[in-house]
């Protein structure tokens, strides 16, 4: 049962890694490199969205990122009873 | 007040606060020494991680890089942030919960080998001193140009400091002088970013201030987006468009890819999270760094964009002598130089190089002066219509002077300077010390000293790694630039992996550890000397493997370390009952004490 209990957060764990990956693949390989000149015939503000992605956007990406990974792992350790004291 | 005298109270004044919390914070054990006793608060972390990372080229250097380089510098941007983002999800909450001092600990216990952890700490010194050597000469160039005193002289001083607060605190007086060093260098950054943003702009955040429409003179909106305008004066002048790129796709993915994987990989940042009381806190002071960071680097390409406009529109074209004084005062510290090609008396900008190399003068203004009042260059002269040198690092260092703001802003940016060179080298220099003292000395060559011995051998590396370094920064040698690609496509192409399939491969053992790093590090190794030292007149595009420069090479080392280790795990025994235990016991939070040796 403990170990069962383990793999099923394991697997979870891995499933949110897996998720926030891609976003963090998107943002900046996606929108700051492979199709940045596509996303640069938009117009966001006074910037052309794909240099926006490049320069400002993928960093606030990965910030938010970061935290709701954090709050997320907090979440599942209570779930799975894994958590520190 | 002078400027002067200004920089002095500054910069000692920030001194004084730094010896001070050295004396506080003195290490008493080994887990003082190298973990700050497992004790410190996220928050607390998160700022000494970014000064840790934030060093004299994210300071100085960074958004000047921008400025000459548009969207080409995004690589830098999103490479030295984005490596975050792996570290928070696949390494710093695992590696806190295995509990140990240093990289080579964990390589070398989870792969049950003296040889992959003595690969281990090979690594760990040769990266750390690449860096090193560019911060204390980093140091050196702050106090020549803001101090007046002589480059080698201002080594020394920095020597001095770390030596105080490394040797003495260890990790716990580091990391709490870099808490403060954070404060002074993002204070600094920010300062002339805001007053520069609402000078060109109105916009108080540098943020969405180059996003924004430029006011004129007289403080108008002329109702031209900033980059639009900036776009069109570089393309005048014979640039490529400053929002456009000129590098192939497939390079900056891979310099990308270094990056990101070098940051997780580096071992001085790797080793913050070890001084945290819990998994939980090394997940959320991840996400503290980060926010330290992103504000510098949100930051810096707004100020590069910035910069890059007001130089252009200040120096292009205007009469030599009526030109601001900030113009005179770097062409006399040797970072400006002007030849004028047409004999017009205006200064010209255009692209390309204005002569070969950086500028050598035939003397002081005073001695030697041209037919304007103008420094003369020796170097030769190209034969475009570019006819002025400005080095990149000026952009920050200039900043100040180029908005005309308040001497104390020049001294907060001086002191700022300073900090990020020195509690980046504290940093390297401790890992250096915590690798010889602990992964050579305790664990592999004498295990049997005791626990005094083993901190008065740490403190002894920690002495002879400044020595070193101090050298390194007083006689630099010539391939520091060069060698920059290595820290980051090393770490990659090396720790990254190892570590990561620790974690996530339990079949992975050392077999097929020690074969990833060995092929990764050899692979990447040679491809960067030999492009950089054996044949650098074929570095260019058509001879790369696949187009991918030295800079981005680390990847494909890293792809090939996955590879090899895989294949070869498979075919040898499956690593033993009891590291299969520790890998399902990393993976879940609870049951983490603090950091020790046993």
């Amino acid at each position: 049962m403990r170990e069962e209990n383990a793999r099923a957060y394991w697997a979870a764990n891995l499933k949110l890694i897996f998720t926030y990956l891609i976003i963090w693949f998107v943002v900046s390989y996606g929108c700051g490199i492979l199709f940045v000149d596509a996303l640069n015939n938009i117009q966001f503000f006074g910037f052309k969205l794909g240099f926006w992605f490049a320069q400002q956007g993928s960093i606030y990406v990965f910030l938010v990122l970061i935290w709701m990974y954090a709050f997320t792992m907090n979440k599942l350790d209570r779930k799975f009873d894994v958590h520190e004291e | 007040m002078d400027v002067q005298l200004l920089t002095y109270l500054f910069v000692g004044g920030s001194f004084a606060l730094y010896i001070g919390i050295a004396i506080w914070s003195r290490a008493s054990s080994t887990k003082d020494f190298y973990v700050a006793g497992g004790g410190v608060s996220p928050i607390a972390n998160g700022a000494a991680t970014a000064a840790d990372w934030m060093s004299a080229a994210s300071f100085i250097s960074m958004a000047g890089i921008i400025a000459f380089s548009g969207y080409d510098a995004s690589v830098y941007l999103m490479g030295w942030t984005g490596g975050y983002v792996l570290l928070a999800m696949l390494l710093a909450p695992y590696l806190r919960k295995f509990g140990k001092f240093t990289v080579p600990d964990f390589i070398g216990d989870r792969y049950y080998s003296n040889v992959a952890r003595t690969v281990a700490v090979i690594c760990v010194i040769f990266i750390s001193f690449t860096y090193v050597a560019g911060q204390m000469r980093g140091v050196g160039i702050v106090f020549a140009r803001f101090l007046e005193v002589d480059v080698n002289m201002g080594v020394v001083i920095g020597m001095a400091i770390v030596f105080f607060y490394a040797v003495l605190g260890g990790m716990k007086g580091i990391t709490y002088t870099q808490v403060a060093q954070y404060c002074v260098l993002i204070f600094a950054f920010l300062v002339p970013a805001v007053f520069l943003s609402i000078l060109m702009t109105g916009h108080v955040l540098p943020q969405t201030g180059f996003g924004a429409t430029v006011l004129d003179a007289a403080g108008n909106d002329t109702g031209v987006y900033l980059l639009e305008r900036l776009d069109g004066i570089v393309q005048d002048l014979g640039f490529g468009a400053y929002t456009e790129g000129q590098k192939s796709t497939i390079d900056v993915f891979f310099i990308a890819a270094a990056l990101m994987c070098g940051t997780a990989g580096l071992p001085h940042v790797i080793v913050r999270f070890f001084t945290v009381p819990t998994v939980r806190d090394a997940r959320i002071s991840a996400g503290w760094a980060l926010l330290f960071i992103a504000l510098l680097y949100t930051t810096a390409p707004a100020v590069g964009a910035f910069a890059r406009t007001n130089l252009i529109e200040t120096v292009h074209q205007t009469e030599y002598e009526e030109l601001p004084g900030w113009f005179y005062n770097w062409e006399n510290s040797g970072l400006i130089g002007w030849v004028d090609k047409n004999d017009d008396g205006r200064v010209q900008m255009s692209a390309g190089a204005a002569f070969k190399g950086t500028p050598t003068f035939a003397g002081d203004r005073d001695e030697v002066t041209g037919s304007h009042g103008q420094r003369v260059v020796t170097n030769e002269v190209t034969d475009n219509d570019a006819e002025v040198y400005v080095d990149r690092d000026i952009i920050v260092l200039a900043n100040p002077e180029i908005g005309n703001l308040p001497a104390w802003v020049i001294a907060l940016v001086a002191a700022g300077g300073v900090a990020a060179a020195l509690s980046t080298a504290a940093g390297l220099l401790l890992v250096i010390s915590s690798a010889v003292s602990h992964d050579l000395l305790k664990k592999t060559l004498k295990p049997d000293i005791s626990e005094k011995q083993e901190l008065l051998a740490a403190r002894l590396a920690a002495v002879v790694a400044i020595l070193i370094a101090g050298y390194f920064g007083i006689n630099p040698p010539g391939f520091v630039a060069q060698v920059v690609a290595f820290a980051f496509g090393l770490a990659a192409a090396s720790f990254f992996p190892v570590i990561l399939m620790g974690i996530f491969y339990k079949r992975m053992n050392k077999e097929g550890a020690i074969a990833g790093m060995a092929v990764g590090l050899a692979f990447t190794f040679s491809y960067i000397v030999y492009f950089k030292f054996v044949s650098p007149e074929l570095n260019s595009a058509e001879n790369w493997l696949f187009g991918v420069s030295p800079e981005g090479i680390g990847t494909v080392g890293m792809v090939l370390n996955f590879i090899v280790a895989f294949a070869v795990s498979r075919v040898t025994a499956p690593p033993p009952e009891h590291i299969q235990h520790i890998v399902e016991d990393i993976r879940v939070p609870r049951g983490a004490g603090g950091a020790s040796a046993h």
